[in-house]
């Protein structure tokens, strides 16, 4: 699926920033497949990872020249695979009596997943991990019947030593300067 | 021009500091109208220094700021209630963001406490405006309001201009705070590049040595970027065809022999040409708006493209780009203007050659066969011919704004003032005000349709109040002119409402006259040139002159929507022929 793209965006953390991300989405034609928001390491400013599907480079390129107008965008970094750590989390709630709990406790142990409630006919489930992994337990938890499901949205983070706020693929110093620079 | 000083840190309200924050920052008029929440701080305004228009209608105040921010070189201002006095702005914020125009919109908010609860005139302004301001500020406690105002300033007047909102709760307007002022500005996610890549000058001036067919594709930016002089400069030296969109009137003088004109939907053969042919084009300041090329697909299929725009956004866009130059567009032309002194440039006069040839061969009006009815397009033109080079011409959507665009003899920058991207009608009249207000020494035209005049000429009654002495124009076809020419070609001639039966109902000269202008009337071709005499002698006063015109006049040449540029039409059914075997 390359024409998934996942997105970090770093944002000063004043109200109003998500409805003008959400609405730039809306008003632009781009669509969001995943976006959470939450608190970074530095006070005042807030992490959104927001998983866009976007047909050619073009359009994410014009994504996140757009996304870097908004005067509350610090940067914006593309997780590239290979080079991140991707991570959702689903609590799902499964159809298990006596008899079934056994093998539904067996299929989450096999995916680390933890159980984190339980009553006489369902098992709750917590699982994190990457988009394959949580679809293939899924699968296996869908023929004892899935009576819920709630999931996150994607959050990632670059391997190795660099962050956001080194000096990344979608800064705001354009990438045509930077080109000419190299 | 004295500018107060800052007082030592003291108290003051909310509102109190909003007015300090205006003066300091060097505004000296605002356009609005007062209401509940935003009441406390016409208090202080009315004390204060800055000149306050009391407008007829908040579209009206909008649009003259947009026309003073355009006359003036300056941010604009305008000042409006909460609720349905702020929704009444939305049509002017979406037509600044359209067309890059610094303005700042103050709002008053129902109280802090009050929001949410669905409050008397209570409206999330803020939210309604996301996708057509520049950035925007809630501000619920007084503390903040001088930096949200200087903010706002800097932001609408800085980079790709536009307009910012500034609402403010009732609370944070009556609420005290220490005064703190200058602002330190701590914009982290705000630094618009401006100079230019020099590496990417270089290989500019590179691209244009071995270009055969080079054109400069001039937009508004050129305008907003005060670049006009700098690209007049390069033109001129460098022998470089040049065409200027819409937006871009009088960025070059339309007397420049280098100026082939406006190119687009009704462009001129020379300029739709130039674009076409082109084997080079250097856009600077402009966006590939879809009515200026056409089906992009096969707009300008043999050109390279140089694209500088101080917007990154802009740039590939809508057309690809082969270099891409960031920046601001005066220090762009300039340094490109000294870079291409420095090397030999190609003999481009056979393609300037050609596209005299195009420009001899199809005028944008060629004159219409005399039938006693007054032709629009002479108007204009003679118009543009009494007010003179120095006078500020502002228009209407539609056909009179096309025929403005090409009979106006443009010379000058800030002297078009037009609505481009938004092609907002009501825009002549709010507008024209707003210009006047900025350059009150100077003749100022507005250009209106019947239809657009409609819209918003309640403001002439406070141009009449204020002194404000605008002329306005009113092409009077009786009908929704660039509509009905729709419905003429690719409607079977149904005219479905577009007729507007504006045959003395209203009485356009007895409607100025109640509003306390001086009304006039022409309605036989050997009365328009006494009229305009007539209306330039009226100094102490808006002038209003209805020209009564056939409503068969059509805008020439034209290219259909959605269609290709090669299509163009110099007349129903008449392609012109474009001769390349002269190249």
């Amino acid at each position: 699926m390359s024409n998934v793209h996942t997105l970090s965006v770093l944002v000063e953390d004043k109200p109003g920033v998500l409805a003008r991300i959400a609405g730039l989405f809306a008003r632009r034609g781009f669509n969001i497949e995943s976006l959470a928001v939450g608190p970074t390491e530095r006070k005042g400013f807030s992490r959104i990872t927001l998983v866009s599907v976007a047909d050619d480079l073009g359009h994410v390129e014009q994504i996140v020249k757009q996304l870097n107008k908004l005067v509350e965008v610090i940067k914006i970094t593309e997780m590239e695979k290979g080079q991140s750590v991707r991570r959702e989390l689903i609590l799902v709630k499964v159809r298990a009596d006596a008899r079934a709990r056994g093998e539904v406790l067996q299929i989450a142990q096999l995916f680390r997943g933890h159980v984190v409630d339980v009553s006489p006919d369902s098992l709750t489930i917590e699982a994190t991990g990457g988009y394959g992994k949580l679809r293939a337990l899924l699968e296996l938890l869908e023929p004892y019947g899935v009576s819920e499901l709630v999931q996150s949205g994607s959050v990632a983070l670059g391997r190795g030593g660099r962050t956001i706020t080194d000096r990344s693929k979608y800064d705001k110093t354009p990438r045509s300067q930077r080109a000419a620079d190299a | 021009m004295t500018r107060p000083q800052p007082l030592p840190s003291e108290p003051l309200t909310g509102a109190q500091a909003l007015v300090r924050a205006l003066e300091l920052l060097g505004v000296e008029v605002a356009f609005g109208i007062p209401g509940g929440a935003v009441l406390p701080l016409f208090d202080p305004l009315f004390g204060s220094s800055i000149r306050h228009i009391l407008c007829r209608h908040e579209q009206g105040a909008a649009h003259a700021a947009e026309g003073y921010a355009t006359a003036a070189g300056r941010v604009g201002v305008c000042i409006a209630t909460s609720g349905p006095g702020a929704t009444n702005l939305v049509t002017g914020l979406a037509n600044a963001y359209m067309d890059s125009t610094p303005i700042v919109a103050i709002t008053g908010q129902v109280a802090s406490t009050s929001i949410g609860t669905d409050a008397f005139q209570e409206a999330d302004i803020r939210g309604i405006t996301f996708p057509i301001t520049k950035h925007s500020y809630l501000v619920t406690d007084a503390a903040d309001v001088p930096r949200a105002v200087a903010e706002a300033f800097h932001i609408a007047g800085s980079g790709r201009p536009g307009p910012v909102l500034v609402d403010v709760t009732k609370d944070a307007l009556t609420g005290f705070a220490e005064f703190d002022w200058p602002v330190k500005l701590d914009l982290p996610g705000y630094r618009p590049t401006t100079a230019p890549h020099v590496r990417q000058i270089a290989q500019a001036a590179a691209l244009t040595a071995v270009a055969e067919r080079p054109v400069i594709l001039a937009g508004g930016g050129v305008i907003r970027g005060d670049a006009a002089p700098a690209l007049t400069a390069l033109a001129e030296a460098a022998r470089l065809p040049v065409v200027t969109t819409l937006m871009a009137r009088g960025a070059v003088p339309d007397a420049c022999p280098f100026n082939y004109g406006m190119p687009g939907m009704h462009g001129s053969v020379a300029a739709v040409g130039a674009l076409q042919r082109a084997d080079l084009i250097i856009a600077v300041g402009a966006r590939f708006d879809d009515r200026v090329t056409g089906q992009l697909s096969t707009f300008a299929p043999a050109a390279k493209i140089i694209h500088c725009d101080i917007d990154p956004a802009e740039i590939g866009k809508n057309r690809a780009v082969d270099l891409p130059i960031v920046g601001d567009c005066r220090l762009m032309l300039e340094e490109f203007a000294v870079k291409l002194a420095e090397i030999e440039l190609p003999d481009w006069s056979a393609w300037r050659a050609y596209l005299d040839s195009l420009r001899e061969r199809y005028p944008t009006w060629a004159g219409d066969p005399d039938d006693g009815i007054i032709q629009p397009q002479e108007v204009i033109r003679l118009i543009g011919q009494a007010a003179g080079p120095d006078a500020i011409f502002v228009t209407g959507v539609g056909q009179h704004q096309m025929w403005s665009a090409h009979f106006i003899p443009h010379a000058k920058p800030r002297h078009w003032l037009t609505s481009g991207g938004a092609g907002t009608m009501g825009f002549c009249v709010p507008a024209a005000m707003g210009a006047k207000v900025g350059q009150p020494d100077k003749t100022v035209w507005g250009i209106d349709g019947d239809g657009c005049f409609q819209m918003t000429n309640q403001e002439l009654v406070t141009c009449a109040l204020n002194h404000i002495p605008v002329k306005i124009a009113v092409i009077n076809n009786q009908a929704l002119g660039m509509v009905r020419q729709w419905q003429t070609l690719f409607y079977g001639q149904r005219y479905s409402a577009t007729d507007l039966h504006t045959d003395r109902i209203p009485d356009f000269p007895k409607l100025a006259e109640a509003m306390g202008c001086v009304g006039l009337r022409a309605e036989r071709p050997e009365e328009v040139e006494a009229v305009i005499a007539q209306a330039m002698a009226v100094c102490d006063r808006p002038v209003v002159v209805e020209f009564v015109v056939s409503k068969d006049a059509m805008v020439w040449p034209m290219v259909a929507a959605g269609t290709s540029n090669d299509d163009i039409k110099i007349a129903k059914d008449m392609a012109p022929v474009w001769e390349e075997d002269e190249l």
